[in-house]
């Protein structure tokens, strides 16, 4: 950061609205949360001594990571091949990948849950086409499992992983890529050898938010999971609201948050924040 | 590390090349020795960037051909055409070391582990670089990135090198050093090296060719001391250098050269001037002028007054106008200028027959 002392204060005037809004609306109410972590039903570390125990949280935590990771793999890797195309295709196929990265955002994400369900579903469009081709007599299981969390999750995703792989594309020096094909190298070996190891850190930014958002889904999965693929988000929820436990839903929202920030950490120790936008 | 007999030879006959209705190129036809040092030179926008990716394989010429060693390569990849080239900027692999940027062009061609760490440590020492072999092109200095750049261009032994405008981003000294490093690199590899540049004095220092490129169109090729002695036309002439210009009058062709009236004073002209009659332009270049207290009866010489002169450490610029009120500018010994202003300023300016050329009137 450089400036003069009143550009900074400044930028801190016109930063203090939204820090104002955190602080009020997420750090304090957590601060709540963390207490009801350490006093409900009674004071001491029972909850966090239950959570290292207790066998359904440790199952959701890890079907949380491992959907996290499949999700993130597949979001990236589509996202990557769609950024290629907004970034370096022809003025047409810019247009058109726009349209795809932008056309989710408008749409609520509780909307698209449901329209995965009217696609996925036993009696689905997908279901029903390939049964009336004859592909498959019995209909296949796509949603209401994790494999339709994971469809789902991934298609919501993608457009957050775009803008920072964008952003890394974008900054490429294209002489770079004639150096290489100069020297020999075809496009492919270009691609893999040159393009994507110099996107590597929007490769790193996209994944860590993709993952990162993954972690905390609630609405996704609680509609394309149809209560059997449980993920933490849901588990809290259920926690609080369903069964009066509140100390452990605290708990396991106290780790969450720190496994969070422990990987924001870890992400900003790669990637310079503003190669994420 | 090369026998001179593969650098290649290169024939462009009538290239051309627009974008849209803009003419980058037009009817180009130039033939590349085997092992030349060919400079393309030309203000921005003059079309000499468009040949060398032409050269490269990067852009495809709308028409004309391209010959390599009598195969044509016009429509093949620039991948196939095995031409090195080093790039405004280098264009380094920002995330491979300097070894496996060098290495690079070799691991594409599949030769085997053993050759390649041979050959690139052979580069490595060649260009000067030993001890950085494991540094990432962002902890080298702007002349070290440069070697890389060089090395990796003909560590596969390429038959032709492109350069565009290599030293651009280098401060004076350094540029200086790199310069004779290429030349150095030219005459060790033996290969056929094509080298864009705008700066006219790094073209006549470092090529055995000149080629002058203006609005597309390629105007003259020649030896260093050719194009500058005797360029075709006026804007070769002021592009490659300070020139004086004089009007001329009765220019009259004569054996071994030609005859005038330059300010009323009889001149002759020596050497290959172009076919000019009545009209033209004398051109000299101004430290091929010098200042006399007279001139002989028989030798060139025009009336001057001298009115400024700037210090140039070893010589110095005398500015001067003539009777009839044309600029002229004279390269001159430091104590000559002085002795001009102090002697109520009129001179004589003087010149051998055989350094002013003719151009056509106006052109």
């Amino acid at each position: 950061m450089r400036g003069t002392l009143s550009d900074r204060m400044g930028a801190a005037l016109l930063m203090a609205p939204l820090l104002l809004f955190l602080v009020l609306a997420y750090a304090w109410p957590f601060l709540g949360v963390v207490k009801w972590s350490f006093t409900l039903p009674t004071p001491g570390l029972g909850q966090y001594g239950a959570l290292a125990t207790d066998a359904l949280v440790q199952s959701v935590f890890i079907r949380t990571l491992r959907i996290a990771l499949i999700v993130t793999v597949v979001s990236v890797a589509a996202a990557y091949a769609i950024t290629v195309v907004w970034v370096r295709g022809t003025p047409t196929q810019r247009i058109v990948a726009e349209f795809c990265i932008l056309v989710p955002f408008w749409i609520s994400v509780l909307t698209r849950a449901f329209g995965w369900v009217a696609l996925l579903s036993n009696r689905g469009l997908i279901n029903s086409w390939l049964q009336s081709i004859g592909f498959i007599s019995e209909p296949l299981t796509l949603v209401r499992n994790e494999l339709g969390v994971i469809i789902g999750m991934t298609h919501f995703l993608i457009p957050f992983a775009v803008f920072p792989l964008a952003s890394a594309m974008r900054s490429l020096d294209e002489r770079v890529l004639l150096a290489a094909r100069g020297l020999g190298s075809s496009r492919m070996r270009t691609f893999w050898t040159v393009f994507v190891p110099m996107t590597r850190s929007g490769i790193i930014g996209a994944a860590m938010i993709v993952f990162v958002f993954s972690l905390g889904f609630f609405v996704t999965p609680a509609i394309l999971g149809g209560g059997r693929s449980v993920m933490i988000a849901e588990l809290i929820y259920l926690r609080i609201f369903q069964s009066p436990d509140w100390g452990l839903g605290a708990a396991i929202s106290v780790v969450l948050v720190l496994f969070v920030g422990a990987l924001m950490a870890l992400l900003f120790r790669y990637v310079k924040p503003k190669q994420l936008v | 590390m090369q026998q001179p007999g593969r650098a290649a030879e290169i024939k462009a006959i009538g290239i051309g090349k627009s974008f849209g209705s803009f003419r980058a190129l037009d009817d180009l036809t130039l033939n590349i020795g085997r092992g030349e040092f060919l400079t393309l030179l030309g203000p921005s926008g003059s079309g000499k960037t468009t040949f060398l990716m032409i050269l490269a394989g990067f852009v495809q010429p709308t028409e004309g051909k391209l010959f390599s060693d009598g195969v044509d390569i016009t429509e093949r990849p620039a991948e196939q055409r095995a031409a090195g080239m080093v790039f405004q900027g280098y264009a380094l692999f920002p995330h491979m070391s300097v070894e496996a940027n060098i290495a690079f062009p070799l691991k594409v061609r599949k030769k085997s582990a053993a050759e390649i760490k041979r050959r690139v440590a052979e580069m490595i020492e060649r260009v000067g670089l030993k001890g950085h072999e494991t540094k990432l092109p962002a902890q080298l200095s702007g002349g070290q990135q440069q070697r890389v750049a060089l090395a990796r261009a003909l560590v596969f032994e390429p038959g032709v090198l492109l350069l565009d405008e290599p030293f651009s981003a280098l401060d004076k000294s350094l540029r200086g050093q790199m310069q004779a490093e290429m030349k150095r690199l030219h005459q060790e590899t033996g290969t056929t090296f094509v080298f864009v540049t705008h700066d006219q004095s790094e073209a006549l220092a470092l090529s055995s060719r000149v080629a002058i490129f203006n609005h597309g169109k390629l105007l003259q090729v020649g030896a260093p001391d050719e194009v500058y002695d005797r360029p075709a036309n006026r804007f070769v002439a002021e592009f490659l250098g300070e020139i004086n210009m004089l009007p001329l009058k009765g220019v009259k062709r004569a054996d071994n050269g030609a005859t005038a009236l330059c300010e009323d004073r009889a001149i002759t002209l020596r050497g290959k001037t172009e076919a000019v009659n009545g009209n033209a332009i004398l051109a000299i270049r101004p430290e091929h002028m010098s200042i006399a207290r007279e001139a002989a009866a028989g030798e060139n010489g025009i009336a001057a007054t001298a009115v400024g002169s700037t210090y140039l450490g070893a010589a110095t610029k005398l500015d001067l106008t003539t009777r009839q009120g044309a600029k002229v500018t004279v390269s001159v010994p430091n104590e000559v200028a002085a002795a001009a202003l102090s002697k109520g300023n009129s001179v004589w300016l003087t010149w051998p027959a055989e350094k002013g050329f003719l151009l056509p009137d106006g052109g």
